[in-house]
């Protein structure tokens, strides 16, 4: 028997195919990440029973949930398994209290007895003075927690979050994943926690999958994802350039147009180029007697202020996104339309075959 | 550069903008504030084309109601309710239209329920069939109860050989009457709630352990309970009028089938002044209905 939560499945819903297959440890907090429409829900929706597989099977702890090929299907209600859902869904005519009760209630357990039940968690998730309240009459942050409690109080063998956070107002936010994080820490089980805002995903999960498109596209610590992420949409995320070339030596050609000189000299083959905005230098006249080993001419087409810095996106051989300082904006004399030159040093691209999924 | 001859020139391109705007109106401050709530410039007065029919409308609607009113035998009018024939077929009809909407409530929710959540072959054509009677001249409801459960119907001949049961022309047919027209009122109120209520509450519930009976009742039910009385308000209004049904089906027996309505319609030819203000009585009923559909359950539920 394996412990934990064991995934190989392949979920089809009308012309949107899933497939997926991987596993998380008891205690392990699982970040799956993608953009919309990637079959993140679906796959939450799969686990917890509200669509059954197409092939293949899920096993928690050892016993199966839903298996294709022996037509081994455990229902939603049947299944030891909290969902936290994106928009909560809290009963709107149940109290708080109720609420968290909820699960106890279904188990045949009587009123007082349920409500009983509901007690330590309401404490846990310091909801004693809301105990009374109806959901509309909570705050976003307040409802997170009650909808946190309510799916923990079923004592679920598998906790499941979709996009937790994703409904709160960015102060709220920071709050509650602080609090979230404490939570997840202390539920012994397998958590999955979906999600599209990657520092979400970097401070509350142990391991990321990244799917796009119905697939596993990467798969590591959140600290590899960011820092060599395997597709367009994840640098995208982290903030990263991201370029698909083909090395030879010293040298990497991207089909696009242009080409690194990098400083590993071992690589041939594809390989994937990550540059920081912020390594990039920018330049009005071409850099003479610079170390910088990769120099070439482009184009700003836009400007963005994030927070202290500008970025300028740059078209050329290869386009690049650059960050400045408001400063360098002023004194370079930037916008849209001017020509100027881009260097980096060779050290400063990180140059990595791409992983294998 | 664009030459000036490539502009298009309008009809009003030589007229002056300021000649343009047409005459200024008045408005009051009471109407300037009325403008700025919901609706904004569409909530102006309607245009007489549209306000000459409406008020006909609304004149055609009331002065049959007013004339009644005027009618009334004010003075007599405890006097006539407090007749013996008059008690007995109101408190039949309370009576009867609460059974069959007590009936409509236990096989007509879980109907909707079916209607609105399941799916199967024949699944337009049941809910069809469900709604027949409220497009159904009453009357012909009438006959084909009796067809069906009257002593030689297909039904009432085993019912009555077996069991010793006649269903027709009695207080009994009077409910089968009144259910058979009223129910589909209740179906149709509680599907379309049904139908429109989020299924995401049903899933976190059986994500939470609920089977589906346990989905329904803790669930489902009191999120649609503003739906199910205003269903249960409906279909006892009706039934409490129905008349076409109940005197083909059960008849006319003062005490046993004779119903409010069916006692108006009698008591016009006899006593006029009876019929108006049973009328009267029913009227009352009707616009407490309304109200209390209105205020307590149509514009805001308890949920909202």
């Amino acid at each position: 028997m394996t412990a934990g939560l064991v995934v190989d499945a392949c979920v089809r819903r009308g012309g949107f195919t899933l497939e997926v297959a991987f596993t998380v440890a008891p205690g392990e907090v699982l970040g799956v990440l993608g953009p919309n429409g990637a079959g993140k829900s679906t796959l939450l929706r799969a686990l917890a029973g509200l669509t059954p597989v197409t092939s293949g099977s899920l096993v928690l702890d050892g016993a199966v949930l839903d298996d294709a090929a022996t037509g081994a299907f455990v229902e939603p209600p049947a299944r030891p398994v909290g969902l936290v859902f994106q928009d909560y869904r809290l009963f709107p005519h149940l109290s708080v209290l109720d609420n968290v009760a909820f699960a106890p209630r279904s188990r045949a357990v009587g009123r007082a007895e349920s409500r009983a039940l509901a007690v330590p968690w309401v404490e846990a998730f310091d909801l004693v003075a809301l105990a009374g309240r109806k959901p509309r009459e909570l705050s976003g942050g307040q409802a997170q927690r009650v909808a946190l409690a309510r799916a923990l109080a079923g004592e679920p063998g598998l906790l499941l979050l979709d996009e937790p956070l994703a409904a709160l107002d960015a102060r709220t936010r920071l709050d509650v994943q602080a609090e979230l994080r404490r939570h997840l820490g202390a539920f012994p089980g397998p958590s999955l926690l979906v999600t599209h805002d990657p520092l979400e995903a970097l401070v509350l999960a142990d391991r990321l999958l990244v799917i796009e498109d119905g697939r596993v596209v990467q798969h590591g610590s959140p600290a590899e994802v960011a820092r060599r992420p395997a597709t367009d949409y994840v640098a995208r995320l982290v903030g990263l350039n991201l370029y698909a070339g083909r090395a030879d030596g010293d040298q990497v050609r991207l089909p696009g147009g242009g080409q690194f000189v990098v400083a590993e000299h071992g690589l041939h083959g594809e390989v994937l180029v990550a540059v920081r905005p912020s390594a990039v230098v920018v330049s009005t006249r071409r850099p003479q007697g610079a170390s910088a080993r990769n120099t070439w001419a482009g184009t700003v087409v836009g400007l963005s202020l994030l927070t202290d810095r500008v970025r300028l996106d740059v078209d050329g051989a290869p386009p690049v996104l650059v960050d400045v300082t408001p400063g360098s904006v002023a004194e370079l004399d930037l916008a849209p339309g001017c020509a100027v030159w881009l260097s980096v040093k060779a050290t400063d691209l990180d140059v990595y075959r791409h992983q294998e999924s | 550069m664009v030459s000036p001859s490539r502009r298009p020139s309008g009809i009003l391109s030589n007229v002056p903008t300021a000649a343009r705007v047409a005459r200024a109106s008045r408005l009051t401050p009471a109407e300037r504030e009325r403008r700025t709530g919901s609706g904004g410039a569409a909530r102006r007065g309607l245009p007489g084309p549209m306000l000459a029919p409406a008020a006909i409308g609304v004149a055609f609607l009331l002065l049959p109601l007013v004339g009644l009113l005027l009618r009334t035998p004010w003075n007599g009018l405890g006097q006539i309710l407090a007749t013996a024939d008059v008690t007995q077929a109101l408190r039949l009809s309370l009576w009867t239209a609460s059974v069959a909407t007590v009936i409509s409530i236990v096989l007509g929710v879980p109907l909707a329920w079916l209607l609105a959540r399941s799916q199967f072959p024949g699944l337009a054509l049941l809910r069809a069939l469900v709604t027949l009677p409220l497009v159904l001249p009453p009357v012909v409801g009438g006959v084909a109860l009796l067809l069906a459960f009257g002593r030689e119907g297909f039904v009432g001949r085993y019912l009555d050989q077996w069991f010793g049961i006649t269903l027709p022309f009695s207080t009994a047919a009077v409910i089968l009457a009144e259910t058979f027209v009223a129910m589909p009122f209740l179906v149709v109120t509680v599907e379309g709630a049904l139908r429109s209520a989020d299924q995401g509450y049903d899933e976190a519930a059986a994500t939470l352990g609920a089977s589906r009976m346990t989905v329904f009742r803790r669930v489902s039910l009191p999120l649609i309970a503003p739906s199910l009385v205003a269903g249960a308000v409906l279909c006892w209004a009706r039934a409490l009028g129905e008349f076409g049904a109940t005197i083909a089906f059960a008849g006319n027996f003062p005490g046993r089938t004779q119903t409010m309505p069916l006692a108006v319609y009698l008591a016009l030819q006899s006593d006029p002044d009876a019929a108006i203000a049973l009328s009267v009585v029913l009227l009352v009923v009707s616009v407490l209905v309304l109200v209390l559909l209105r205020d307590r359950w149509l514009r805001n539920g308890p949920f909202q």
